[in-house]
């Protein structure tokens, strides 16, 4: 069961207004009315602004998302204790039981539909829910997805349904590219291939992408259940009554269910999380990751899951504080390939980056905070040049910010050491021989005379103490609007050492050797 | 618990500059002289090449290629040029925890107040501070470590020929705790080695006057 553009939603905000949630300054969901207007998801803010300019932006609250989303958990739980959540707006249960109880899938779907609809009227959105019902789980979510209000799956269809769908839904952007440049676009084409090969190509990572594929239970066939002693509880004391208070132990807690698995080699995909309180009043909730549950990614999810309890409505509260906190290792695999580092590894701190990114383009203007892109040129400004932080995704990595080849010439540039001060705004100088009289070049690119004296900004003369020049540069001759010719000299004066342009007959310093 | 590194690495030949060999989380370093730019690119180096992300607020005229030679990962490189003075607070600390080093070149009209609390909130958050100071600007924050770079010599350029090449220079330590027992050391920053993969090492042209004078025994653990 999956609620489509959930952010919104729990936002509050009604389906016919325009309203997009933004996180790092992208789109993540978007109403209705908005999309209509062309705003998608993974926009950035200003290019959603500028196709709907009635947008109403709200900041993501992932805390707010899981509290408005436990009454809707809350109304699933009607169907079965086992409630899985995969993140605040999806969740899923095993339908056997159910389904029997409803005499079939379709009744059931329309059922579950009925149950959410009923706890998203009051906010206007019914009808927004959507259910898959297949095989496996990976089927369902892409079922849900493909669902207007509910799409079943029959049995053993599930390779045939998943067939044509694209091998980005597999949600490994890598694999995905090589079996595109292979020549296998398709769900259908990736599962047609022999798994020994696959396994021998991809590795084990790459296996159970096939077993996806081929619409095959996800559960790699060699788990048991994880040993009891992998669980890692603890008891609180004094009773936690308020959210921080628990987080604060969850996340040490996380920690040391991270390091257990770790220690076994093993990483975790489906976790239980199980609170007590002091009235002996318990919450358990399932929750399922696509990929290997991070310590923080488990510490978020208690976050949610207490803040729903603590936080939510009068019939389901607890009457007194948490006393005990439970993670239980529900499904583990064999930590292989994407183990994350113990922060998170490079991506967390991209993260963390352009989160911080984010909140200075906050109080300073998108346009504030600027990353570097190589660009080639003669002049000490041009080889790299700076772009706004805003048109660049900083959690990605971009290739164009290293020198295409280091070792490639670009004739005629300044040569390495790159002075590291680059004046903007025009520094005047000015050059004069022993005479007194101000130096120049001639048309065959030759010194009147040797440099004797420099002086920066009408400032003290300081005897020059080497140089070297001129270095002609002519650019853009083609165009007498914009030619340009200049020669450059490199000068030590007065024991600093400066890059110096002569253009007509002006001297000017372009940058300082500091 | 794992604990996250206490320290960054630095480039080697800077090692002996600093306490302990490396830059300690928190710390405030102040870069003054005439290659203050350079050094402070420098230091920035050995983090980013390592994988920190690092931030230059309030630079607008840097070099940006110079730091790529000196070995600055312009992936993990972020700049806020020119950010108004009544923001540049609010600015350093939002981006202090998340960037490992920040290069900044605070003015006069940062106040104590606001320089204080930046200070506690960098070293709360791990994160090193690297104030540029340029001739004439009085220094604002507190500094742990001072490195003022002197007599700053260039070879490789004659009367009429050649090139920059090799810059050598006299970088004086002085500071507080452990770096109260100033010292001196003689470096080539951007070496004769030239090129794009350019950094700061001991010289391979001539031996160098040993004006180190040796640290006290005491070694971070």
């Amino acid at each position: 069961m999956e609620i489509p553009d959930w952010p919104v939603i729990a936002s509050g905000a009604p389906p016919d207004t325009p309203v997009a949630v933004l996180f790092a300054n992208r789109v993540v969901a978007v109403t209705p009315t908005a999309r209509v207007d062309n705003v998608v998801v993974g926009q950035r803010r200003r290019e959603a602004q500028g196709r709907c300019p009635d947008l109403v932006v709200i900041e993501r609250d992932e805390a707010r998302e899981a509290r408005t989303f436990e009454p809707v958990v809350h109304a699933l739980e009607t169907f079965t204790p086992r409630i899985e959540v995969v993140c605040p707006g999806t969740a899923g249960f095993p339908t056997r039981g159910p389904s029997r109880y409803f005499r079939g899938d379709d009744a059931l779907a329309r059922a579950v539909r009925d149950h959410v609809d009923a706890v998203l009227e009051p906010f206007g959105w019914r009808g927004h829910a959507r259910v898959g019902v297949a095989d496996g789980s990976f089927t369902a979510r892409r079922a849900a997805r493909q669902a207007h209000s509910s799409l079943v799956v029959p049995a053993d269809e599930s390779a045939a349904f998943l067939a044509p769908l694209p091998v980005t839904v597999l949600a490994r952007p890598d694999l995905a590219d090589v079996l595109r440049r292979l020549g296998l676009p398709t769900l259908g084409d990736f599962a047609a291939l022999d798994p020994a090969d696959v396994v021998a190509r991809f590795g084990a990572d790459g296996e159970l992408a096939h077993r996806l594929a081929r619409g095959l239970d996800e559960r790699p066939t060699a788990t048991t259940q994880p040993p009891p002693e992998l669980r890692a509880a603890t008891e609180l004391d004094p009773p936690a009554e308020r959210v921080d208070t628990a987080a604060f132990v969850a996340k040490s807690l996380a920690d040391e269910l991270h390091e257990r698995l770790a220690a076994n080699g093993l990483a975790c995909t489906r976790v239980l999380i199980v609170a007590e309180t002091e009235h002996g009043e318990r919450l358990e909730r399932l929750w399922r990751h696509e990929g290997a549950l991070s310590a923080a990614a488990v510490a978020d999810r208690v976050r949610w899951q207490l803040d729903g309890w603590l936080n939510g409505s009068a019939a389901t509260r607890p009457t007194a504080g948490i006393t005990t906190l439970a993670l239980v290792p529900d499904e583990v695999i064999a930590a292989r390939g994407r183990q994350l580092g113990f922060w998170g590894g490079e991506t967390a701190s991209a993260d963390r980056a352009a989160r911080a990114v984010a909140r200075v383009q906050g109080l300073l203007g998108p346009d504030a905070v600027q990353v570097p892109e190589w660009r080639g040129g003669r002049g000490p400004g041009e080889r790299v040049g700076l772009v706004s932080a805003a048109a660049v995704d900083l959690t990605l990595p971009r290739t164009n910010v290293a020198a295409p080849s280091a070792g490639a010439p670009w004739p005629g540039h300044v040569p390495t050491p790159s002075p590291a001060t680059i004046h903007e705004l025009l520094v005047s100088a000015e050059v004069i021989d022993r005479t007194g009289r101000s130096v120049g070049v001639s048309g065959r690119c030759m010194l009147t005379a040797d440099p004797a004296e420099l002086s920066v900004q009408g400032g003290r003369w300081l005897p020059v103490e080497a140089w070297a020049g001129p270095w002609p540069a002519e650019e853009r001759w083609w165009d007498p609007e914009a030619a340009r010719r200049r020669a450059r000299f490199q000068m030590v004066a007065g024991g600093r050492a400066v890059l110096l342009a002569l253009e007509g007959s002006r001297w000017w310093v372009e940058a300082t050797y500091d | 618990m794992l604990a996250r590194e206490q320290v960054l690495p630095v480039l080697p030949a800077l090692r002996d500059l600093l306490p302990g060999g490396s830059l300690q989380r928190g710390i405030t370093v102040s870069v003054s002289g005439e290659a203050a730019t350079s050094l402070a690119l420098a230091l920035l180096a050995g983090p980013s090449a390592a994988g920190s992300w690092v931030a230059v607020v309030g630079v607008p005229s840097l070099g940006v290629a110079a730091a790529a030679e000196l070995g600055v990962s312009l992936e993990r490189l972020v700049l806020v040029r020119d950010p108004p003075p009544a923001s540049w607070g609010a600015v350093v600390a939002a981006l202090v925890g998340a960037f490992d080093v920040v290069l900044l070149a605070p003015t006069r009209r940062v106040g104590m107040g606001d320089a204080r609390r930046l200070a506690a909130r960098s070293r709360e958050r791990g994160s090193v501070l690297v104030q540029l100071e340029r001739t004439g600007a009085r220094p604002v924050l507190e500094v742990d470590v001072r490195l003022d770079t002197r007599r700053v010599e260039w070879h490789g350029l004659e009367h009429g020929h050649g090139r920059l090449r090799a810059r050598r220079m006299r970088i004086e330590v002085s500071g507080r705790r452990r770096a109260a027992r100033s010292r001196e050391a003689d470096m080539w920053l951007s070496d004769c080695k030239g090129g794009v993969a350019a950094t700061v090492v001991e010289p391979t042209v001539a031996p160098i006057d040993a004006t180190v004078t040796p640290l006290s025994a005491r070694r971070v653990s």
